[in-house]
């Protein structure tokens, strides 16, 4: 089997040594991992940028950089760690772990700003 | 004896065992860091209104480091790809850049960011003498602005002769029951009423040459930017921190990946040395996944 | 559904060219045999359950006598702990960190690494088919990760100022400045030991959890579909998936608190503290609630931790002792799920008095009375699986039956501390301390021993003397029941937790709960005269015990296939799975039992 950059290294000899997917696809994978990266980059610039902008009250502002950050913390996850076909179980097992997440923030907010008063 | 699915999947599962390995880990770091960023929340909802600081940290050189995590994230994914595709060569320039790159994002944070805050001097003033010092806090003109008042005198803290001191001298002062303190003032503090130093800059300012004499009975709390600082400091330093640690993990790994035991499994199986690569770039990711939101956090907001 | 076509085991005979016999240390020490690693966890972790328990006899003194100086060891502890115990008197501080040690050690270093780590281990691979855990090197490191931190717990009683003494639940802002300032080392104190510890005894969890629930998804063997899964098995996997999400939050905790003390940061410092006189020189700002949160976020599911693997290897003897199937299999698998999911959503009824609105309380009391149920079911299936069954008492049994009436007494006492209202009355007694005893004593301990009878000839060969046995038993369960009852009723009377005096100082409220003290601590001595049974009996049946078959009680489940003991591999044929676990007196079979691997 012939590949697109032949190694220098010497040609594996044991195991699994034939290219289990077809380099093409991931010649096509290669142009999403950069356009991701290129995405990321821009986004950095723009959580950045909006940081400078007043949305009305600081909630509001974190909101926002907030909301950016998860955008680009789901293409990562979704591209970069290929959640996006891959076994759903995985998907799966990961929806009790970000419940148990905001349990544990959203009922600590709660702690701190709904109290019994003295 | 050898455990089966440790490279081939197994069929009903579709999966080998290191990836299932991986992502528990994974969510038990997502409840790790989860764990931090709800200290970060009590602390900051906790906080007086207006006490939370904004503008201590340097935010170019915090965008230079997330764009320079962001690249490393790109090059170990095609470090991968070039495995699955064996091509070796490319995996090790891919491999190497990766490295590099965490390495530079390390040493910005610990040999740039880090001492400079660690020479950064801030005092908190006590409420009732912030009238004595509004010529470096201007708090007529932000409570006419509608803003939070200036709580804190911060700069370089200077002796007799204009040299720098440290953390170690400030407390030596304090021991030996100095009346006052000279601070070489940041700009805000130079010049508070100017609307420029309202709200924080992209690009910082840079420090003015005037001094200011604070006495040190109206100081409520002072200290160098360490982690007892203040508790944005002590989040700040935790959280950037075990994530250092994170990232030393997984330059140690990837290092461990460029080693010729490394070329040697790629000889003898290449898809097992895949699969390696594949679990400790999902690590390498998740790395990355923290700092997106822990530079805005810190950084931004 | 799995297919025939890959088989989890090594095939017969099958030598590699690079498999060297392990030398000594490969062997005994670095093994990664899960058989092994299971042994070294078991003995560590017994080991550390038998020192938990004998400063609980300590504490039981000063309880019983307060200021009276210890007759006979009273004089050798004086001189190994002279500041601690001066002329054999206990000073509060030395009650205060036995207290705390108790709780630590007997939770961390007993009954999660026994139940977990020691059962899980060597049981778990067997019983599904596997040649040994997915990951045994990382198998390794968990066990010598919990090690060391079990040496640094043990270290900490000798630096100065001694051990821990902030409780077991080490609450700043007592925990950030205890063993602080003139005359303690900044890092080498009890306090800080402690939270170092419990960082490598929480790793070392997370990476078995790692293990476990990767072996359970992978390496079962074909034709043990979930369903066919040992109850054992499924118990096993909740807790693993319990562990590897709730601990890491505490970790977290550790982190900020081991900043608390060592970098003078503020996460627990609230503004203005005061201590001895002056202000603390830290910036404040914190939040001694933070602590609270992120502890009970893990120290509620830990107690799931506690039980879980306990009714597992109750279930296992239960069927093998009655001759027939679990009732209700389908349904306890169901109620464990739901228990494990439910566990992470009710942490705050340990914080009821913190000043929470009504709706922060509404939300974790409803939570907290709905999690009772899938314990009611479990407990209930197994009750109803005893009726009708051919019981065989041996040693085993009678500790897996006892189980069943000591813990519903446990649950039902928690049952009144779901609510808000009748907490108040009752938070920090020793209602709880009773309440939380018969859960783990007579409980999850008792299900211990019974998997030390039950599994001892797999193990070794022979099975341990059954008249050692009842002799280990009657006394235990009558003592349990001595220690613990009483407490339910001192507590309800209003005696706290962690007086170091028993409330002696308080008499004039509690005087007529007062003679309970000595009770009880006679009842604990009596419990600890009785282990001495049980370690004869292990030790000695290695020598002297009767020689045990592969399967000496003929038992279906596939532990029981293998050779005794297992050897490397486990397997010395192929096993494929043809029924569900608990085939017990099937109409029309040959024998009693259809072992799940027989064609």
């Amino acid at each position: 089997m012939s590949h697109p950059q032949e190694s220098h290294v010497p040609a594996p000899s044991g195991g699994s040594h034939e290219a289990p997917h077809d380099a093409e696809h991931f010649h096509c994978h290669t142009r999403l991992y950069v356009g991701v990266g290129v995405a990321l980059l821009i986004c950095t610039g723009l959580t950045v940028g909006i940081s400078y902008i007043h949305f009305g009250s600081e909630a509001m502002n974190i909101f926002m950089g907030l909301l950016l950050a998860t955008f680009k913390a789901a293409l990562v996850a979704a591209i970069f760690m290929h959640l996006k076909g891959e076994r759903k179980d995985i998907f799966r097992f990961m929806i009790p772990t970000m419940i148990f997440l905001f349990a544990l923030i959203g009922l600590c907010i709660l702690a701190i700003k709904d109290h019994i008063h003295f | 004896m050898e455990i089966p699915y440790t490279v081939k999947a197994r069929p009903d599962t579709g999966l080998w065992n290191a990836k299932i390995g991986v992502w528990l880990f994974l969510a038990s770091e997502v409840m790790l860091f989860g764990g931090l960023f709800s200290g970060y929340i009590f602390m900051r909802l906790g906080a007086e209104p207006g006490t939370w600081p904004h503008g201590l940290l340097n935010v170019p050189v915090g965008t230079l480091n997330t764009a320079i995590l962001i690249l490393s994230s790109v090059t170990v994914v095609f470090a991968w790809a070039a495995l699955k595709m064996r091509n070796f060569r490319r995996y090790q320039l891919c491999m190497g850049t990766t490295i590099f790159c965490a390495l530079l994002f390390l040493g910005i944070k610990l040999g740039y960011e880090w001492p400079v805050k660690f020479h950064h001097f801030g005092a908190d003033i006590k409420r009732e003498s912030l009238v004595k010092y509004e010529e470096y806090l201007g708090n007529e003109h932000r409570e006419k602005e509608g803003l939070t008042p200036r709580l804190t005198i911060s700069g370089y803290l200077i002796d007799e002769h204009g040299h720098t001191l440290h953390q170690a001298d400030y407390e030596r002062l304090r021991a030996e029951g100095a009346k006052e303190i000279r601070v070489k003032l940041d700009a805000a503090n130079a010049d508070p009423n100017n609307p420029k130093n309202d709200s924080p800059r992209f690009l910082p300012v840079p420090m003015s040459d005037k001094i200011a004499t604070i006495a040190t009975e109206d100081i409520q709390y002072a200290s160098m930017y360490l982690p007892r600082r203040s508790s944005y400091f002590a989040t700040y330093y935790t959280i950037t921190g075990l994530h250092g640690i994170h990232v030393i993990g997984g330059i140690i790994v990837f290092i461990y990946f460029m080693l010729p035991v490394s070329a040697r499994l790629y000889r003898k199986d290449p898809e097992h040395l895949a699969n390696r690569v594949e679990v400790a770039g999902l690590f390498w990711h998740f790395v990355d996944l923290v700092w997106i939101f822990a530079f805005p956090i810190f950084y931004l907001l | 559904m799995d297919t025939q076509s890959h088989t989890a085991q090594p095939h017969p005979g099958h030598e590699h060219d690079d498999h060297h016999e392990p030398g000594f240390w490969g062997k005994y020490i670095f093994s990664t045999d899960h058989k092994w690693i299971g042994i070294q966890y078991g003995l560590t972790g017994l080991t550390f359950l038998f020192l938990g328990f004998c400063l609980m006899m300590l504490m039981r003194w000063q309880l019983a006598y307060p200021g009276e100086p210890l007759p006979f060891l009273g004089g050798l502890l004086s001189r190994i702990f002279p500041h601690e115990m001066p002329a054999g008197v206990m000073t509060p501080d030395f009650y205060n960190s036995l207290g705390a040690m108790h709780g630590t050690i007997m939770i961390f270093l007993g009954v999660v690494p026994i139940s977990f780590g020691a059962f899980g281990n060597y049981v778990m691979p067997l019983q599904i088919g596997a040649p040994d855990m997915a990951f045994p090197k990382l198998n390794m490191a968990s066990y010598w990760v919990y090690f060391i931190g079990g040496v640094l717990m043990l270290i900490s009683f000798f630096v100065p100022g001694g051990a821990a003494k902030s409780g077991w639940t080490s609450y700043p802002p007592l925990s950030n400045i205890s063993d602080t300032g003139p005359g303690f080392h900044f890092f080498w104190n009890g306090q800080t030991l402690w939270i170092i510890s419990m960082v490598f005894l929480i790793s070392s969890s997370l990476l078995g959890s790692v293990n476990f629930i990767t072996t359970l998804v992978q390496l079962r063997a074909p034709g043990l579909t979930w369903m066919r899964l040992p109850f054992f098995c499924w118990a096993q996997m909740v807790t693993a998936y319990i562990l590897l999400l709730a601990f890491p939050p505490l970790e977290s905790a550790g982190f900020m608190q081991g900043m608390d003390r060592l970098f003078g940061t503020s996460f627990f410092n609230p503004t203005g503290l005061i201590v001895g006189g002056q202000a603390l020189d830290v910036s404040g700002g914190g939040s001694p609630l933070l602590w609270q949160h992120l502890f009970w976020f893990l120290a509620h599911p830990e107690v799931y931790v506690l039980i879980l693997p306990s009714m597992g290897i109750i279930t296992e003897i239960i069927a093998n002792n009655t001759r027939k199937p679990i009732w209700g299999y389908k349904a306890m698998v169901f109620a464990a799920l739901t228990l494990g999911f439910l566990s992470f959503l009710v942490w705050a009824h340990h914080m009821y008095l913190t000043g929470m609105s009504t709706k922060v309380s509404a939300f974790f009391q409803t939570t907290t009375v709905i999690i009772s149920i899938p314990s009611v079911i479990i407990i209930t299936a197994l009750l109803i699986s005893l009726w009708g069954g051919s019981i065989r008492f041996n040693t085993q049994m009678l500790f897996a039956i006892t189980f069943l009436p000591m813990f519903g007494i446990g649950g039902l006492t928690g049952l009144p501390l779901a609510f808000n209202a009748l907490d108040l009355h009752l938070h920090d007694t020793y209602y709880i301390i009773g309440h939380f005893h018969y859960i783990v004593a007579p409980g999850s301990i008792f299900a211990i021993f019974a998997g030390v009878y039950h599994w001892y000839p797999k193990m070794t060969g022979r099975k341990m003397s059954e008249v050692l046995g009842h002799l280990h038993f009657w006394p235990s369960l009558i003592a349990m029941n001595g220690i613990f009852f009483p407490m339910l009723i001192q507590g309800m009377a209003g005696v706290h937790r962690r007086w170091y005096d028993g409330g002696a100082t308080y008499s004039q409220i509690i005087e007529p709960v007062l003679h309970w003290n000595p009770v009880m601590s006679w009842f604990a001595w009596m419990l600890g005269a009785a282990q001495i049974f049980f370690i004869i009996n292990v030790f000695l049946s290695i020598r002297t015990g009767k020689k045990a078959s592969d399967n000496p009680w003929d038992a279906t489940t596939l532990e029981w296939s293998t050779p005794t003991p297992p050897p490397h591999g486990n397997f010395t044929r192929p096993i494929t799975v043809h029924r569900g676990p608990y085939e017990y007196s099937v109409p029309g079979a040959e024998k009693d039992f259809s072992p799940q691997a027989d064609a």
